[in-house]
Formats: structure tokens, sequence, C-alpha cells
């Protein structure tokens, strides 16, 4: 695992105001692995995520001390373009947030901001996005179509496809599944399963067996601390901690 | 039980009593004015000038007037509100500044528009030396109109969603990049909605061009932005209160009134008609 780091996280602290949200979190995601976060509501976890692709810095009077190290870099130095940052780590939000336009043009949102002018290759790859997200066949012959009348469970899938088309390296889950049905979330886990052959995952969620179905490292966050963090049947099975096994 | 459907009932009808009410002046209002004006509206009255010390003819100079001094209050209000209202609402910093500054602008939009005449006549008129024009009356018209615009279309902005603002950050956009491609695009029915409410409102106000541009009487069309100007509400109010026999152009007040109310109507329809077609398109 040592020699397979794509994020780490060391010594994170993060501010709300005077309010410590983080405390002193040290963590590694695996390259091409899924890493789970879980813990109760309010623990951090989704704020965590968010320090990952620097998410927080619009929300003001928030701080963050400490690094997060991505492929070497840390995020959080002066040289690093956020921008660029954001388009390399790819984020999944709660609430589906399809954009108010077609599917075919929330897809190309993406490339049409980083620059793609080349008609046939913005096609092509809407197409191979949508594909890769398993939702090809079921909107194949109505892109066109506003994004609004896909169901909840495939405009998250349309979330997902937008943000594997600018081609990340990462990508965030920030609670993917907790407004969607059953059957939606079971393709979506099956979908973030896919994926970290390409890319390397980092889902929230307040499932744990979400956690445990999909996750190659879990990590268990209370009151803003790491309290556990190992290989997912490891914690599930044989937890340190009396907190986690609770 | 009985008691409940009762108070329902009552309360319901209270209601549809204030509505009716409300509708019943207004059509009233709207009857008394065109039924007395309407007789006097024909082609000559709205191409023609005004003759014989105003006793006769049109108000085609007061059309023009009104027309003029309303293009140079949008040129002023319009984007200098709507820039405002996008740094305001996406860019400025919550602070207690910002606060302070967004409550001026609500207060500003309670000024009396007296107030901004006789400023318009101390800045425009005489500091800035524009002398009583068009340009004085439409700039003093368009301070007038900006608190109105900035603060509705800051609404109309607030009204995006975050995740639209957010879910274009997060695929790599840069921030001017959101708010131009993925917020601008929605909010911009909302805040053309305010912003042409807020110029209807001025090209019917009276008061800050009175002392700033509009004249009683002139026997020319302008010629340029330095000259005078005839305009509808001052017309009004001078065939209502000041002409030497008022009596005898009643009418042609009222006729005046009609004009103007017309005028305000068309603007109000273009809003209903930009917003309908922007949804439109967005639905596409």
């Amino acid at each position: 695992m040592e020699n397979n780091v794509k994020i780490q996280a060391k010594g994170l602290n993060f501010y709300y105001g005077n309010k410590l949200a983080l405390k002193n979190i040290d963590l590694v995601a695996p390259g091409n692995k899924v890493t789970a976060l879980i813990g109760p509501s309010g623990c951090g976890k989704s704020t965590f995520i968010r320090t990952l692709n620097r998410m927080n810095d619009v929300i003001p009077n928030t701080r963050v001390e400490g690094e997060v190290i991505i492929d070497g870099v840390n995020i959080y130095s002066p040289k690093v373009d956020v921008v660029e940052l954001r388009r390399r780590v790819g984020m999944v939000f709660q609430k589906p947030n399809p954009f108010p336009k077609s599917i075919f043009d929330n897809i190309a949102y993406g490339l049409r901001i980083n620059g793609m002018k080349d008609k046939r290759k913005v096609e092509q790859t809407v197409e191979k996005s949508l594909k890769e997200a398993a939702l090809w066949d079921e909107v194949k012959d109505r892109l066109r179509d506003n994004a609004f009348s896909l169901s909840g469970g495939q405009q998250q899938r349309l979330c997902i496809a937008r943000s594997l088309a600018v081609e990340p390296e990462v990508i965030l889950f920030d609670e993917p599944c907790s407004a969607i049905d059953p059957i939606a979330t079971a393709k979506i886990e099956d979908l973030i399963q896919k994926l970290k052959r390409s890319y390397t995952v980092v889902i929230v969620t307040h499932n744990m067996q979400q956690a445990a179905r999909v996750s190659d490292y879990t990590a268990f966050l209370m009151l803003g601390e790491l309290i556990e963090y190992g290989e997912t049947p490891r914690i599930f099975t044989n937890p340190k901690n009396k907190l986690t096994e609770d | 039980m009985k008691k409940k459907k009762i108070f329902e009932f009552v309360g319901f009808f209270a209601l549809r009593v204030c509505v009716y009410f409300v509708l019943a002046v207004l059509l009233l209002f709207l009857y008394d004015i065109g039924s007395k004006g309407g007789g006097v509206i024909s082609w000559e009255f709205l191409s023609e000038a005004p003759r014989r010390g105003m006793t006769e003819g049109g108000i085609f100079p007061a059309i023009v007037g009104t027309f003029l001094v309303t293009i140079v209050t949008s040129i002023l209000a319009v984007p200098l509100g709507m820039f405002a209202a996008i740094y305001l609402n996406e860019y400025a910093k919550q602070t207690r500044l910002t606060r302070i500054i967004r409550l001026s602008i609500r207060n500003l939009s309670g000024v009396p528009s007296i107030v901004y005449g006789l400023f318009g006549v101390i800045l425009f008129v005489n500091i800035l030396r524009f002398g009583t024009s068009i340009l004085s009356a439409g700039l003093t018209l368009g301070l007038m109109t900006l608190p109105w615009t900035i603060t509705a279309s800051e609404e109309a902005l607030k009204a995006i969603p975050n995740s639209y603002r957010e879910g274009a950050l997060a695929l790599g956009a840069t921030k001017w990049q959101a708010i131009r491609t993925n917020v601008l695009p929605y909010a911009l029915p909302g805040m053309l909605t305010g912003t042409i409410l807020g110029l209807a409102r001025a090209a019917g106000e009276t008061a800050p061009i009175m002392f700033t541009g509009a004249a009683f009487y002139l026997p020319f069309l302008p010629q340029s932005l330095s000259d005078q100007f005839m305009a509808l509400p001052y017309h009004l109010y001078v065939m209502a209160t000041q002409h030497h026999s008022i009596a005898q152009v009643r009418p042609i007040a009222y006729g005046t009134a009609l004009v103007l109310l017309l005028l305000i109507i068309l603007m109000n329809m273009t809003v209903v008609i930009i917003r309908y077609r922007l949804r439109r398109v967005k639905k596409e």
C-alpha cells in the first residue's frame, strides 16, 4: 500500500470560524482503490472530502491547516492552480445536481469550459462518458431532452458521467446515494466498483453496509477525529477501537 | 368541527373580498382614464406638437422626450446595476461593510424621487455643467433606478441554487466561467424583469426631471442630449395644474395620462415576453 499513495492528508485541521471541525487527520487514499469515510452525521466526513478538491475554499470564514498531498504535491501550496486541481479531482455531490440543460450539454459543459472546441471530439467524449457511467443505453435516443426529465438515480449517474468527461484522476463521492432509491443505489455501487480500475475513488457514506460493499479501505470518523483506519474487511470484522465496533 | 368550517369559510370570503376590492379600484381607475382620454387619442394627437398655447395639437414632443430620457436612464442603470449586483452577490465577502452597503442600497430605493431631483440639479446640472438637459434628467433617473436594478438583480442571482456554482467549479471552471455560463443565463430573466420594471417606474416620474431638464413647452424636438425636452409625466403635470386654462385642456391631460399608461403597460408586457422567450430557450 505504501508505494501506491495517491492522496495523503497530513495533520489536517479545518476550522469553520473558530470551530475546529477536523482535528489532526492523517489519512492515505491509495490509487485505483475505493476509500470509504464513515461516521455519524456531523462528524466531518463531508468536510474532509471537500478539502481534497479545495471545495471548501468557497465557504467564507473557513481555514485549513496541515497538508493534503496528491501525487506528491501539497494542494494547499500557493503554487497550485485550484481550477486545474478541481479538473483532476472530480466530485459528485450528495444531491444530484444536473444543470438545467440537455443531457448532452450537461456532459459537454465541462469539456467546453476546459476549451474543447472540436464538435466531433465533444460528441465522442460525451458518448464515452455516458457509457462509462452505464447510462448510455438509457439516454442515447434522448440526448437533447432536459436533464431534469431523468429519474433521480439517472440524474446522479449523469453527474458521474459529467465528472468523468473532463478526465479526472480522482473522483470524490459525497454521499452519492442518500437521495436515491435502493435499486438505483445498487447500480451506482456497481459503477463505483468498476470506476476504480481507472480512477482513485473516495466516498463518504453514512451507510455502513455500503462502505462494506464498495470499499477497499475504510476510515471511521467521529467528532472531527479519525478513530480508525484500515482495510475494509478488517475494520468491519475486527475493529481495534471500541467506538468503531459500536 | 362545524366551527372550524365556518371559520374557514369566513376567512376565504374575506380574502376574496380584498382581491375584488383591489381589482374594482384598479378597473375603475383604468375606466376613468380610458373613457376620458380615449376620445382625444388620434394619429394627430400622437404625431403632432402642441399648438395655440398648448390648447390644441398633440403630444409628440413629450413622447419623444420620454423615450430619449428613458434610453439615457437605461444606459446608466442597466449595466451598472447588473454588474454591481453580480459583484455583491458573487464576489464580495459577506462582511459588515458589505452588509452596510447592501442596507444602504435598499434604503436608497425608498428615498423620495424629489430628493433625487434636487441631487441631480446639484451634481449634473451645476457641478458637472450638463445644464438642464436630457443628459442630466436621464442620469438623475438612472441614479434613482439603480437601487431597484441592483436589488432585483441580486434577488435573481440569489435564487440560483448554489449547486449550479459548485457543480461548475468541481468540473474545473474558474469562478467567472461558472458565473457566466452556469449562473447568469438562468438569472437573466429575473434580472431583466426587475430592471425593466424599475425603468418603467422611472419613465413615469415627474419630480426628478422637472428641475433637471424637462421643459414646460418647446416648439421643436431636442437635437442633442444637451437640449431640454418635453416629457409625458411632466406634460401631464403641466396640463393638470399649471396651464392657464386648465378646464379647457382637461381632455388633453387625460389623453396624455392614457398614453403614459399605455407606454408603461407596453414596457411591462416586454418583460413578460422576454421572460417567456428566455424560459422557452432554457427548456430546449
